[in-house]
């Protein structure tokens, strides 16, 4: 199938949309992707027609949600070129995947004296839960810099790898600040090196390559549903099976269970043992959907065209007198942090809505990263889709030329 | 492309934003805040000093957009003099402005300064920005009480 951006655009309604007047420029993907038809309709047909719990019924309408819902898993398998439907475990998002293998991970299976391995470009979600870990446990926390151009420093990982304390490194696959796509397969190799497992957040960069979990070497890689065209409430750990079956579970409750007496339980096997509660039914057929609807455009496809885009973007971006880009990675993903010269990032996106441009002001969650780079004030961030034009970073590019004459 | 942004924008903000009035440090401060906003990362410090009854001074130092370093500097001039007192309506009837952009309780008392800090009424159409513009004030109440922290969020 070819890339043909107007016929994506009219995919997503709400690209349709005006603010105040103005055609919306929504460079805001980055934060949470719009939603095309396909993934609206497939979840309202769910809920109109094939809709009850699942795993617990041996009822139609139960099963046949149950099989959509199991199909979906597949999808996420095929998705990733994960070995087994098994290693694919359903949480809400990307934060909750992290806190899943921090707690089953890094309180189940990590010992004191072990360290984990972040880095300064890490998003909150890839931070906290590893500072609480350390409070809880005494597991130290490292964190690799990065350099000025905003690449990961591999020489500062090898030195943080050295001692062979490290069990488990955290690294993003994409930065939602820099754009960086980190090296992960180099990564994957160094911590496999020094004895260390490795987790991807893949956030970004699962929305905008092609991720091949085996590839890769991943052990484990999270991603989330609402960045991916899809839902929010839904997101994927990935993890290799092995590690899955050492892990003790994560929240207890039903569905995650082989038996239950007052006096004990036992465990289902993994998934399941992930996965307590009713879990978002209808939110993983919006996924399957999601998956279904970029995996029909191509995933090289929607990276050659935000190649181009990025491409594009750093031109114009750069043309742009006053502006200071965050982050000039040769490996990069359509993400641009940037700051004016002479105005505030909140004063920035203010003007920017008003000529109907979408943009993140503010730090990001990556509070630290701002800090690295002096900006703690934070940065506005343009973020693109696949339903991104060059138009409208044209648009982007001639409003903060505009913009910067209303601060001067 | 962003002429009605004017409103918001006026000149009087704009200056104010870029060279913020009172923007020091206080040697001799009796009490103290700090302020935070940590959905946008705007700080400030705040320090007061009062005699008696009277804030004798303020001072203020920290970062963020132009709405709120406008509204500290517009603050510090406006509450300088004034009794803490005076200093609690003035936080109360700004705080009614920004987010509604009118102080129907506002009386003839203080209208001099109320109508100081007019140019900043604007903000109340935009409501992620309110908290811009209040943050100072917050930080004033929290000086005031003897308080250390306070957060527009």
């Amino acid at each position: 199938m070819s890339f043909d951006v107007r016929a994506i655009r009219a995919d997503f309604p709400v690209l349709a949309t005006t603010v105040r007047g103005k055609p919306l420029a929504f460079l805001d993907s980055g934060a949470s992707a719009q939603k095309p038809r396909q993934v609206i309709s497939a979840m309202t047909r769910c809920m109109e027609s094939a809709y009850a719990n699942v795993h617990r019924g041996a009822y139609y309408l139960s099963e046949t949600a149950t099989e959509a819902f199991e199909a979906s898993r597949r999808a996420v398998q095929v998705f990733l070129n994960a070995a087994m439907p098994e290693e694919i475990v359903f949480t809400a998002n990307s934060t909750m995947a992290i806190n899943l293998v921090a707690h089953c991970y890094g309180r189940g299976v990590m010992k004191p004296g072990q360290a984990v391995l972040a880095t300064e470009m890490e998003h909150h979600a890839n931070i906290v839960p590893w500072q609480m870990l350390r409070d809880a446990t005494g597991i130290e926390l490292r964190f690799a810099r990065v350099t000025d151009a905003g690449e990961l420093d591999m020489e500062d990982v090898a030195a943080k790898l050295a001692d062979g304390k490290v069990g488990l490194v955290a690294v993003t696959h994409m930065s939602n600040v820099l754009g960086t796509v980190t090296p992960a397969e180099r990564i994957a190799q160094m911590a496999h090196a020094a004895g260390a497992k490795v987790l991807f957040d893949g956030s970004q960069a699962a929305v905008h390559r092609r991720v091949d979990v085996q590839a890769l070497d991943a052990d484990f890689y999270v991603f989330t549903g609402h960045k991916l065209y899809g839902p929010t409430g839904i997101g994927v750990l990935y993890a290799k099976h092995a590690l899955l079956e050492r892990m003790p579970p994560f929240l207890g409750g039903g569905d995650m269970i082989s038996s239950v007496s007052l006096a004990g339980s036992t465990w289902a096997p993994p998934p399941a043992k992930f996965e307590a509660g009713t879990p978002a039914i209808v939110e993983a057929i919006g996924l399957h959907a999601a998956i279904d609807y970029v995996t029909a455009i191509g995933m090289p496809a929607i990276e050659a065209h935000e190649r181009a885009l990025v491409e594009h973007a750093m031109r114009k971006l750069s043309e742009v007198e006053g502006l200071t880009l965050l982050g000039q990675a040769q490996d990069r993903g359509g993400v641009f942090a940037f700051a004016l010269d002479n105005a505030h990032a909140h004063d920035l996106s203010t003007l920017l809505d008003r000529a109907g441009i979408a943009v993140r002001a503010g730090r990001h969650c990556a509070e630290p990263l701002h800090a690295r780079f002096g900006l703690e004030g934070g940065t506005c961030r343009a973020s693109f889709g696949l339903y991104t034009t060059p138009a409208e970073i044209d648009f982007l590019a001639a409003a903060l030329v505009k913009a910067r004459e209303f601060f001067a | 492309m962003f002429d009605d942004l004017r409103d918001l924008y006026q000149e009087l903000i704009l200056d104010h934003g870029r060279k913020p009035r009172n923007f020091r440090r206080l040697e001799d401060a009796t009490n103290h805040a700090r302020g935070d906003n940590p959905m946008c990362g705007d700080r400030m410090e705040l320090q007061l000093k009062l005699s008696g009854d009277v804030v004798e001074d303020l001072g203020f130092q920290g970062r963020g957009c132009a709405i709120s370093m406008a509204s500290a500097s517009l603050m510090t001039e406006t509450v300088k003099g004034k009794t803490t007192a005076q200093a609690h309506a003035l936080s109360d009837r700004f705080r009614a402005l920004a987010m509604t952009g009118a102080c129907p309780e506002c009386g003839a008392d203080l209208a001099d300064e109320m109508e100081r800090l007019q140019p900043l009424a604007g903000v109340h159409e935009f409501p992620s920005r309110v908290k811009c513009a209040t943050l100072a004030w917050h930080t004033l109440n929290a000086a005031l009480d003897g308080g250390k922290e306070a957060s527009s969020e």
